[in-house]
Formats: structure tokens, sequence, C-alpha cells
């Protein structure tokens, strides 16, 4: 990978530090009247997901971090890995626990989904903002109360469990915001 | 879309040409005489920290001034009396928030005043161009005493390193004990006196004298030399000029090692401004205003670039 210095760091740039993969989210330029100028530079830890704080003198340099971010389509898990395929080589990527994470409740066959590849392997998963899935149990819907508010649990056919409004009734499909976590709408189904 | 439009609001473009002429009448009423120098000069400065632009041209390679001061010493010595130079100066490599690589400055000279008279003049300066403004001074000891409870010239590079730590810096590459005290001003202390209106910071380390003179007191030698903050943002920058050419040319040799040793281009003297000092520079001191900097603190603004016609990115 090629080195990049103080100069070149821009929001999203990944590169390496202490090991780890990390990626850029601010270079802020200090020059004291006299003196020697630094950069103190905002990195988020692909892998952690912490943020570090560092000065680096300008004209330092990292190296670049072989990070990139692809479409990948969900195939199945064995219980320990989370297999994806690129839809155009067929190429396959095992993701484990850590990368796959919290995305793991949003996960749907045939669904593509943002992978962070490190190295060529999966670093982190990130679903699609919304995605469309099967209510596949809730208590019964009421008829008739589609204009009050109100909401009961639902468990969606990937696991998650999401607030939706009393009239939606089992087998139904919905819309979810995988950012909030909300319900957003009733799916036509397809 | 490419961007044509400009990065300051006519507002501020508005705001800019009428403190140019505020800046001006300023002078008029204080009876120095205004200057231009060659921007586009055989010789640059030999300080370490300044990244100089070449331009290759038909008799060799010349350089953007990235200030006024040495042709304006010439003129000095030559015997201009008291001069100011307002217009561009250019330092490579300097884009942030507070640095555009083409930026105003504002310098000026007054004949047989010491820094202390030029910085009583600086804040009347301040003032005249936004307001009543309270100001203070510190030594560069006490600030360093009263916001880390460090003393800057006599601490141990431990005690320093501790500083640093327990300020939460986190340094990556090696720094010697000048830049660590430089971090410590620039992160530390520059945050703790934002509220504090204008500051002025003077007695400088004598390592820090650029070419300011230094005065050995009861505290060691300290270099006569100011640093001006306003709420948090360095201003400007003034010396009583050294006026000894051996002493002159030990400090640019000193300048030279060190850009050997960072691997830098070497700058050769300017044979021009040696050359003026034998003759004689006139007792006096001087003072760098960055004018961009002065419109961020008055029109609020948090980036020099909202100051500018075009900055850097659009230019």
């Amino acid at each position: 990978m090629p080195n990049f210095s103080t100069n070149e760091f821009k929001p999203g740039l990944k590169v390496m530090l202490d090991g780890e993969p990390c990626s850029i989210m601010e270079n802020e330029y200090v020059k004291p009247g006299k003196g020697q100028a630094f950069n103190r530079v905002k990195l988020r830890n692909l892998r952690s997901g912490r943020v570090w704080e560092r000065t680096f003198k300008s004209g330092e340099s990292l190296e670049g971090a072989d990070v990139m971010d692809t479409a990948l389509e969900y195939l199945y898990t064995d219980g320990e890995f989370w297999y994806f395929m690129d839809p155009d080589s067929f190429e396959q990527h095992s993701a484990d626990k850590a990368a796959v994470a919290d995305s793991e409740k949003w996960l749907k066959e045939q669904e593509r989904y943002e992978v962070t590849l490190y190295n060529g392997a999966p670093l982190a998963v990130a679903p699609p903002n919304f995605i469309e899935l099967e209510i596949i149990e809730t208590d019964p819907g009421l008829k008739g109360d589609t204009a009050q508010g109100g909401s009961k649990p639902a468990t969606l056919s990937t696991g998650a469990v999401v607030r939706v409004p009393l009239f939606l009734s089992q087998g139904e499909i919905i819309r979810v915001d995988t950012r909030s976590g909300e319900y957003v709408s009733r799916a036509s189904k397809s | 879309m490419t961007e044509w439009r400009p990065s300051a609001t006519l507002e501020i473009i508005e705001t800019r040409a009428t403190t140019l002429a505020s800046i001006r009448q300023f002078f008029a009423e204080r009876a120095a005489t205004e200057v231009e120098v060659p921007l586009l000069a055989s010789s640059g400065v030999t300080d370490p920290a300044i990244d100089l632009f070449q331009v290759a041209t038909r008799s060799g390679t010349r350089f953007l001034q990235s200030s006024p001061e040495y042709a304006m010493k010439r003129l000095l010595a030559a015997g201009s009396g008291d001069i100011f130079y307002c217009g561009k100066a250019f330092r490579a490599s300097e884009v942030g928030s507070r640095h555009n690589p083409e930026f105003t400055l504002l310098e000026w000279y007054r004949l047989g005043w010491d820094h202390h008279q030029l910085i009583a003049e600086v804040a009347r300066f301040i003032e005249y161009l936004v307001g009543a403004v309270s100001w203070q001074i510190w030594s560069y000891q006490q600030l360093f005493e009263h916001c880390l409870g460090l003393d800057p010239h006599r601490c141990s590079d431990e005690e320093l390193q501790e500083s640093l730590t327990s300020s939460g810096l986190d340094v990556v590459g090696d720094i010697d004990r000048r830049d660590s005290l430089d971090l410590l001003l620039t992160h530390i202390i520059e945050p703790t006196i934002k509220q504090w209106g204008l500051v002025f910071i003077v007695d400088f380390p004598a390592d820090q004298a650029a070419l300011a003179r230094v005065l050995t007191g009861k505290e060691g030698p300290l270099a006569a030399r100011f640093e001006a903050y306003y709420y948090g943002v360095e201003l400007a920058n003034g010396y009583w000029e050294e006026t000894n050419v051996t002493e002159l040319e030990r400090r640019f040799e000193s300048d030279r090692l060190k850009r050997t040793k960072q691997g830098a281009t070497p700058v050769e003297n300017d044979p021009h401004f040696l050359a003026a000092h034998r003759s004689g520079l006139p007792d006096c001191a001087g003072v760098a205003l960055g004018v961009d900097r002065l419109l961020m603190a008055i029109t609020g603004q948090q980036s020099i670039g909202s100051t500018i016609s075009f900055d850097w990115s659009i230019s």
C-alpha cells in the first residue's frame, strides 16, 4: 500500500496506525508562530469503532490500509461464520461474529450489504438503511385500528424485534429503518 | 460542477475593503509610510519551519516571499524611517482553518522603539479596528506556570514529557524540547486563553528568538519577542529587532543546519539583507499581523477561507 503524508490526510482516507486499520475523520493543521507545524488528527479504529486522537509532526506519513467497501450478497450462516458473495465475481467471503456484530439481526438472504474488506477479509458489515422483512411472530392484528396510536412488539424473519402498529399481523412484510430499528411502513408484497 | 463562486460572502469581501482602508488610515494618522516589496525575490528566509514556493525563471530560481521583512529592513537601513507593508505573503504547504498558502500580511516598523512600545501600538491598532478591547501581557514562563504548572525554561525533559502525556497529547514522530513546548502552547494554552480577549505573550525562550534580540536578565537569556493572541487566535508576531550582523549570521547558520537535518531544501543566506545590516540597521521594533485572521475576528468566522475571495481550494 502507498504511504500518505499528513497533507494528504482527508476524511475517509484509510490508514494503518499501531497495526490497526483506521479511517481518518478530521485533520486539523496547527502551526505555532515560529515553530514546526503539526496535524491534529481524529481517526476511527475500524476494528473496534473507537475514536483515536493523535498529533503528527507535519510531513509524517502513515501506510495506507488495504480497506475497501464492497456490496456483497448475504448467503447463509453455519453458526460460526456468515457467508457473503460478490454478485459479479461469485467470490465468497466469510465474516466472523466480530465483523457481523449488531448487523446480524438484519441479515436476510439475497439482500445486499456493504461489507468492509480489510486485506480481503470482512471487517465490518453494514445493512442497507431500509430493509423489508416478514413478521413471523406478533399478537393478532386488531382490524380497523389503523388510525390510532399504540404499538406492539413483532419478531421479524431475521430475528430482529421491532415495535409495529397494532393492526399488523403475522405473515405481513414491513419496511424497517435499520439505523433506528424502527418500523417505517407496510411493504407491498412483491 | 466546478466551483466558481467566492469562498467569502460579498458582505465579508466588502468588510475586507473597509478594513484595508482603515488600516491605511491608521498609519496615515501615525506617520508611517506605505511601501511595496518584491514578491518574487532571489533569496528567501532561512527559517526551517517555513516552506518556500520556488519559481523557475529565466534568471534562475526565485522565491515567493514568505514575509516582507528582508526587503523592509533593507529600506530601513537605507533611511526610510517608519514604514508599513500591507499585501500578500506566501508559505507553501500551510493549509488549514487558520492558514492559506497565499495570505495578506500587515508588517510595520518603528525606529527607536522597543517591543513593549510596539505592543502598546498593536493594542491601539486592534482597538482602532474592532473597538475597545481589554488586553494583558503575560510572560511565556508565567503562562506555562499558570496553565500547566510548568517552568518552560528550567523543567527537565521528563517533566515536559509528563506534561504532554497528562494533557492527553499523543504524538506520532520524534519531537524535541522546542516542539514539545510549541505543542503545549498550541494545544493547551491557546484554548485556555481563548476567553481572555487580547493577550500578548513576551519573553520567549532564546532559541525561539528568530530575528529578535536576546536580552539576558536575572531569568537568563530571553528573546525580546512577542506574540499577540486575540481570543485564542495567534494574530501577530513582533520583535525588538536584532541589528548585529555577526549574531544574524550565526542564527542563519543554525537554521541551515536544522534544515539539513530535516532533509529540507537548503536556503542560501540573502546577501543583500546581510549587506544592509553591515551598513547598519537602525534600532527598531517590527511586527507582522495576519490580516485574514484579523478579518476572521471582525466578522466572527471560524475559517480563514471565508474571509478570502477565493481560498486555496478554489483559487
